[in-house]
């Protein structure tokens, strides 16, 4: 199959449902300026012109409201955000308005909004653009929280959120664009709502969300070179969350540790281990354990920014903790630097 | 329309708001409607003003202070009343209540207790009747509070950089709950600011739904010609308390001689007396005000009779 990068799938997605949808429409800071949300809005001005992709003023909140306005009467907008630390001004809309505008309706409106956001570690980001905040999202009812690993996941995920009759709140790991891996050339849709197995093991079972999981999946190598081998769960749509491969994988491996792109306290990570703890409890070998960001705001400094997020090397740590094994030698590994950019695979 | 007809129908609306109104204090106590009401006394010449303007199938919004408007665009009494009383034959099943009651069905499409809040979802939805070039006006209701929230800025700033059809209706009581304006606003004239933006402006002072509808027609046609959003600011005096059936001059923040300059000027007695000197008889008024009496009446009696939504109802419609 086609092997092409994240953004270009997400590009693709975006082009291919506007072809076939003349209701769907792209809009944000940003959008069509020379940048292109880091080249993933290429082509769309150009190609559909200025009425179906438009940058707006720096007005978060009320374009969110005005997506909804669009949304309840027919169209479907997808809004972006080009780091989620400025969604975060659109709090008032997404969880007052957004969420639950079909349920006071009593079922009579529906809101096919999607609102894709950039998340997590860039270069020396800071405090302001480096967060990843699903964990909040995903606590509202109402709205639906995406986020995509692979590039084949993110065309089918984001095809599918475009036509979902539910807002979509679709977040993006800004190092996932440089990923290459097997895209069809299709509009392939894949369902909101199910988690994935990207690498199938025994021992142990590390849930991962969104950039974690290429972390996992390193790590997941490494420790196959020592013998162990390690599940590594994508739970792809993190609200409504199905948890049907997660509490399989579990009792099949009798080990979780879950790691989340995220702060940790009242987090994604705290309700996999919930629910691991209530319906795995009898085939749990060891207690969940969790890895997240620091519980810091995000500094800007290297070797702070090193500690405060967490990479391939901590989930080897909590594997051999886990298991108790000896600390592996891992100086002959070469792990992830954003410098080098991502080279796969997938 | 003529001037006689139309003057009745403002009337009906003035009337429909003012007695539905009444209606909801006589029985509040009762406490079986369960949901906290910001009434619209004193508010009705521009709910009944601007409505009568628009076509049926223009769309309004607006915020918790909604029964004005929602009687004005609507005329039904039913769904209300049981949605307050949250029975199942509420327009939104009772998961809306007061606050954010609305029927699309009816072109009424939201409210929101957050006040500006409503206003971003008005100026997107003008943005698809655009997109579709099919005539629709939109009219945004919201009080002087909401001046004071961003989202009225980013809405104004963004209908008028893109030429939105679409009314902002600022019902201006002087108050965002107990605040004055002069404790909250850093400037003179809300009309002098917004007129600097690409943006028919409209000012008055008025208890007389005939003049509010007159100023909203020539706004329409306005926007008609020049395509640029209109802002109407009109002031109006809130009877009574933020929230609730009460009159609330003893707590001292405003006067009650305030209160009696405008009650001189009462809408609903106001457009009685207009139609008293154009014509009609004192029998005709009681024919037309004791029919939307007897509406009233029923409505609060199906409503009481109504079931509750059944439990079942509290997990559906959270997705589609």
């Amino acid at each position: 199959m086609r092997r092409i990068s994240y953004r270009e799938a997400l590009n693709e997605a975006m082009m291919q449902e506007m072809e076939r949808d003349p209701n769907v429409f792209v809009y944000g800071l940003d959008v069509s300026d020379h940048k292109r949300i880091f080249g993933s809005t290429v082509g769309l001005v150009e190609k559909f012109g200025a009425e179906r992709c438009f940058g707006t003023p720096l007005s978060e909140d009320a374009m969110t409201g005005f997506g909804l306005g669009a949304a309840i009467n027919g169209l479907r907008p997808i809004h972006i955000h080009i780091r989620v630390d400025f969604m975060i001004l659109a709090m008032n809309q997404i969880v007052n308005m957004v969420s639950s505008c079909r349920y006071t309706s009593a079922g009579k409106l529906k809101v096919p909004l999607v609102i894709r956001a950039v998340i997590g570690r860039g270069w020396g980001q800071g405090f302001q653009h480096s967060k990843s905040m699903h964990s909040v999202f995903a606590h509202i009812p109402g709205l639906k929280v995406v986020l995509p690993t692979t590039p084949r996941d993110v065309k089918g995920l984001l095809i599918s959120a475009i036509r979902d009759d539910n807002p979509v709140i679709f977040m993006e790991h800004r190092w996932l664009y440089d990923t290459i891996g097997e895209v069809p050339e299709d509009p392939e849709a894949i369902p909101l709502g199910e988690s994935n197995i990207l690498r199938s093991g025994n021992d142990i079972t590390v849930v991962a969300t969104s950039w974690l999981n290429v972390e996992a999946l390193k790590a997941a190598e490494v420790m196959q070179k020592h013998g162990i081998s390690v599940e590594v769960v994508d739970p792809r749509t993190i609200s409504p969350l199905n948890d049907k491969l997660i509490l399989e994988s579990v009792k099949k491996t009798g080990h979780c540790i879950v790691a989340d792109d995220d702060w940790l306290n009242c987090g994604f990570s705290a309700e996999v281990a919930a629910r691991v703890s209530e319906f795995c409890f009898k085939d749990l070998k060891s207690p969940v354990s969790r890895i997240g960001f620091a519980a810091t705001p995000c500094p800007t400094t290297r070797p702070l920014e090193n500690k405060f997020y967490p990479n391939a090397i901590d989930i080897i740590k909590s594997i051999e903790s886990k298991l108790e094994l000896q600390p592996l030698d891992l100086s002959n590994e070469e792990f992830y630097s954003y410098e080098n950019k991502f080279r796969g695979p997938f | 329309m003529k001037r006689k007809e139309l003057n009745v129908e403002l009337y009906k609306k003035v009337y429909l708001i003012r007695k539905t109104e009444e209606k909801i204090r006589e029985h509040y106590m009762e406490d079986e409607m369960k949901t906290p009401v910001h009434l619209s006394i004193g508010e009705e010449a521009i709910a009944a003003g601007v409505c009568m303007a628009l076509n049926v199938e223009d769309q309004i919004f607006g915020t918790y202070r909604n029964h004005g408007i929602y009687l004005a665009k609507t005329g039904e009494t039913d769904r209300f009343f049981a949605e307050l009383y949250g029975k199942q034959t509420g327009v939104a099943k009772g998961k809306a209540g007061s606050m954010h009651i609305s029927a699309s069905e009816l072109n009424f499409l939201g409210a929101s207790a957050v006040v500006a809040t409503i206003i971003p979802v008005a100026m997107g939805t003008s943005f698809v009747n655009k997109w579709k070039n099919n005539g629709k006006l939109v009219a945004v209701f919201f009080g002087d509070g909401a001046l004071d929230e961003g989202a009225f800025w980013e809405s104004l700033n963004f209908a008028c950089l893109k030429e939105l059809p679409i009314i902002f209706v600022c019902e201006d009581n002087g108050l965002a709950i107990h605040s004055p304006t002069s404790d909250r606003q850093g400037y003179r004239s809300i009309s002098d600011i917004v007129s600097k933006f690409e943006c028919n402006v409209f000012r008055e002072e008025t208890t007389d739904p005939e003049v509010i509808y007159r100023i909203t027609c020539n706004a329409i046609q306005l926007q008609k010609n020049n395509h640029k959003p209109c802002f109407l600011h009109f002031k109006y005096y809130r009877y009574l308390e933020h929230v609730g059936i009460n009159q609330d001059f003893k707590f001292g923040y405003r006067s009650e001689d305030e209160f009696k300059r405008w009650y001189k000027m009462d809408p609903v007695t106001l457009q009685r007396k207009k139609l008293l000197e154009n014509a009609h008889s004192e029998k005709e008024l009681q024919e037309i005000e004791s029919e939307i009496d007897k509406q009233i009446d029923n409505s609060v009696k199906s409503a009481q009779k109504a079931p509750f939504p059944d439990e079942s109802e509290l997990f559906k419609d959270v997705y589609a």
